[in-house]
């Protein structure tokens, strides 16, 4: 079912999403999940499919469209591409670049967010570190300026991408305490002191890397501050609208492809002399996550919509996530549960779909802290 | 150089177990469709022989997509026209009023008030897989023809050397425009096309290309007429009867065997095939 926003336009790339997940991401997605990586030249491919640039002006290589159209494609992907940690890693522009092209100079953009949009550089987003994640206005990474250069000192973790980041936009402490303190830099691979200090090894979204990186006395320009000094907290918090939006569709993604998968299982596979779908306990079980993932969608649908119009969806976005993640992780616990043991079998998708769908709650601002927004843009 | 690429949607042929067929009749509501992939390959070949493709968005010739079909299928002919084509004719009819030849002499008059200097056809259909329109057209029209084409050289878009997908290798054949040529899958290789344009060597990506977002958006403007099918054929009449439709019937479950020589026995005196 698609989102009720979609119109004929989406239909179309949809299809041609579609087309480029099926001949260059399904017939490989297994192996790089399993090896745990991708290959580089995805991007440049993706790039010249007119994939990589959804949502993306077009003055700077991007292909046009909104974020209802990201929604669209990344939904596609993972559909016709079975390989969640490729469309993840594929996609982390998509929280890399937006700082960038909402308080970047002129540029700063054609510089940093054109390579990025035509496949040859990748970009990352790095706010969280290894003494907090959730407590954002606390981050202990500092900016010390000097001259031209700020010298950055300190460790960040968990980052999507960052292994082979070749630009990885960084939340620093410039200032005081708190969230008045904070400012964006773009930091490039090569810059001396920027090391990728491990590669992590996790529990879903295997394809896709996530690295801890450190900073050691590196000296960053001047000029790669985006939007002014000790203004980045805001553009962090805007940031996160989206990217919860794209996490809560990524979520609808997963457990349309796990609710798919588990229908087709329980037709085909018999016990007791008939296909499993014939036990009405399996067949309440899949109208269940029917359900779930209906009102999932209908709500990240609506708040997306919502946001296109210009109307505030902080409070929104947030409910979404935590419907949507909440959806994901019943959805492909019920749909490993359909599989049986084949359903805790490695070269089963809903066994992977299980494991890719622990990490919505958590990143993006975990489920909790989703409440505390909620919480207090509601006024309780 | 004008090209007019005939384009048809079919079901999509990876969802065929879900095609019903009542009292006879396939029943098309609820499926899949997709552009029959030959015809994407025309497309993609049309594309090629009319851009340099240094700079592919300066178009440098005319390709007019035409698919026969009820409003639908626009959608079909929309997709043609996101990945670069430049104008679109549907002509309004349904898939039971049309037969291979009824189509070539709707597609002769529609050339004959488009006047393309090529017509480029898939080699077939995968419904039908009839494989009859690209001939009978070029016998109506009178012009050379060149089926299952591999590769195709533009010598100055006055002839094309059209090497032919044959059993056991390719023939080469040289054809003189206005003519009706029709392509296998190996014309979207890197080297499938040479066109006037084409630096050597070049090499075009592996297989059809994919429109962005902003080429789909686009392709809204981009003019779609509706044509009615009396107004290019006089006389209607089928050549193909179409009798009852039925689905093959469904496989058995196989059996396992033990040994070879079981299953030697097996083949010799069950399969009867040794
Ligand atoms: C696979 C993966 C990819 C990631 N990619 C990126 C990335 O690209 N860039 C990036 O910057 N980060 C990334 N992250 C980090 C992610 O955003 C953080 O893990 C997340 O924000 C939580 O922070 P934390 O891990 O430090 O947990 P903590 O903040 O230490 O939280 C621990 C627990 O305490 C709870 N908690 C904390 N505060 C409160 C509170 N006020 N009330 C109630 N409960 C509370 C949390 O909900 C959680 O359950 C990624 C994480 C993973 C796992």
């Amino acid at each position: 079912m698609p989102y009720l926003f979609e119109t004929e336009e989406h239909a179309a790339l949809r299809a041609n999403v579609r087309r480029f997940a099926a001949k260059h991401i399904a017939p490989y997605g297994f192996e790089w999940e399993e090896t745990g990586d991708f290959p580089r030249e995805l991007y440049s491919e993706a790039a010249r499919a007119g994939v990589l640039g959804i949502g993306y002006p077009e003055a700077y290589g991007g292909t046009g469209g909104d974020l209802g159209h990201v929604l669209v494609a990344s939904e596609e992907m993972i559909l016709a591409g079975h390989s969640v940690g490729t469309t993840v890693g594929l996609g982390s522009h998509s929280i890399a670049l937006p700082p960038i092209l909402r308080f970047g100079s002129e540029a700063q953009r054609n510089e940093f967010v054109v390579p990025v949009l035509r496949g040859e550089k990748v970009s990352a987003l790095a706010i969280t570190e290894p003494g907090g994640g959730s407590d954002v206005a606390a981050l202990a990474t500092r900016a010390r300026r000097d001259g031209d250069y700020y010298v950055v000192h300190g460790t960040k973790t968990f980052i999507t991408s960052g292994c082979r980041a070749d630009l990885v936009t960084t939340a620093v402490r410039t200032g005081g305490e708190g969230h008045g303190g904070i400012s964006l830099l773009v930091i490039e691979k090569g810059t001396a002191g920027f090391t990728v200090s491990k590669r992590l090894r996790k529990t879903g979204w295997w394809a896709s890397d996530t690295a801890e990186l450190s900073f050691d006395e590196c000296r960053v320009p001047v000029r790669n501050l985006l939007g002014e000094e000790n203004q980045g907290f805001i553009a962090i918090m805007l940031n996160f609208i989206t990217e919860r939006l794209y996490l809560a569709g990524q979520c609808v993604a997963i457990g349309e492809l796990a609710y798919r998968e588990s229908m087709r299982y329980a037709r085909d596979r018999r016990a007791f002399g008939r296909p499993i779908a014939g036990f009405q306990v399996l067949r309440h079980k899949l109208a269940d996550m029917a359900s779930a993932l209906a009102a999932a969608r209908a709500l990240t649908g609506e708040v997306a919509t919502r946001h296109l119009r210009g109307e505030v969806v902080t409070s929104l976005a947030a409910m979404a996530k935590n419907t949507a993640s909440d959806m994901c992780s019943f959805v492909c616990d019920a749909a490993v549960q359909i599989h049986g043991g084949a359903g805790y079998m490695r070269e089963t998708l809903v066994e992977r779909l299980y494991r890719d769908a622990r990490i919505y709650p958590i990143g993006g601002g975990t489920r909790e802290i989703m409440n505390e927004v909620i919480a207090k843009l509601e006024g309780f | 150089m004008k090209i007019l690429v005939p384009l048809k949607r079919v079901a999509d042929p990876d969802n065929a177990n879900k095609i019903k067929v009542t009292a006879g009749k396939i029943e098309t509501t609820g499926l899949e469709w997709k552009p029959n992939p030959f015809d994407e390959y025309a497309v993609e070949t049309a594309l090629r022989l009319t851009e340099d493709a240094a700079t592919p968005k300066a178009r440098k010739g005319e390709v007019v997509v035409v698919s026969f079909g009820p409003k639908e299928v626009d959608t079909t002919l929309r997709s043609a026209l996101a990945t670069g084509a430049d104008k679109a004719i549907r002509i309004d009819t349904t898939d039971d009023a049309i037969d291979g030849d009824l189509l070539a002499r709707a597609l002769k008059a529609l050339v004959e008030k488009e006047k393309p200097d090529l017509v480029l056809l898939g080699k077939q259909q995968v419904e039908g897989d009839s494989n009859q329109v690209g001939q009978l057209l070029a016998e109506y029209l009178g012009w050379p023809q060149a089926t299952f084409a591999g590769s195709i050289v533009s010598e100055a878009d006055k002839s094309l050397v059209v090497s032919r997908e044959v059993d056991g290798g390719s023939l080469k054949v040289r054809v003189t425009l206005p003519a009706v040529v029709s392509v296998d899958l190996r014309i979207v290789n890197p080297k499938g096309v040479q066109s006037v344009f084409t630096k050597a060597g070049h090499n075009y990506p592996e297989g059809v290309r994919f429109a962005a977002l902003m080429a789909i958006m686009a392709a809204k403007k981009k003019p779609l007429t509706e044509v009615k099918l009396a107004d290019l054929v006089s006389d209607p009449t089928l050549k193909v009867k179409t009798g009852a439709a039925e689905l093959p019937p469904s496989r058995k479950a196989g059996i396992k065997v033990k040994t070879v020589q079981e299953l030697v026995a097996k083949l010799k005196t069950e399969a009867k095939v040794l």
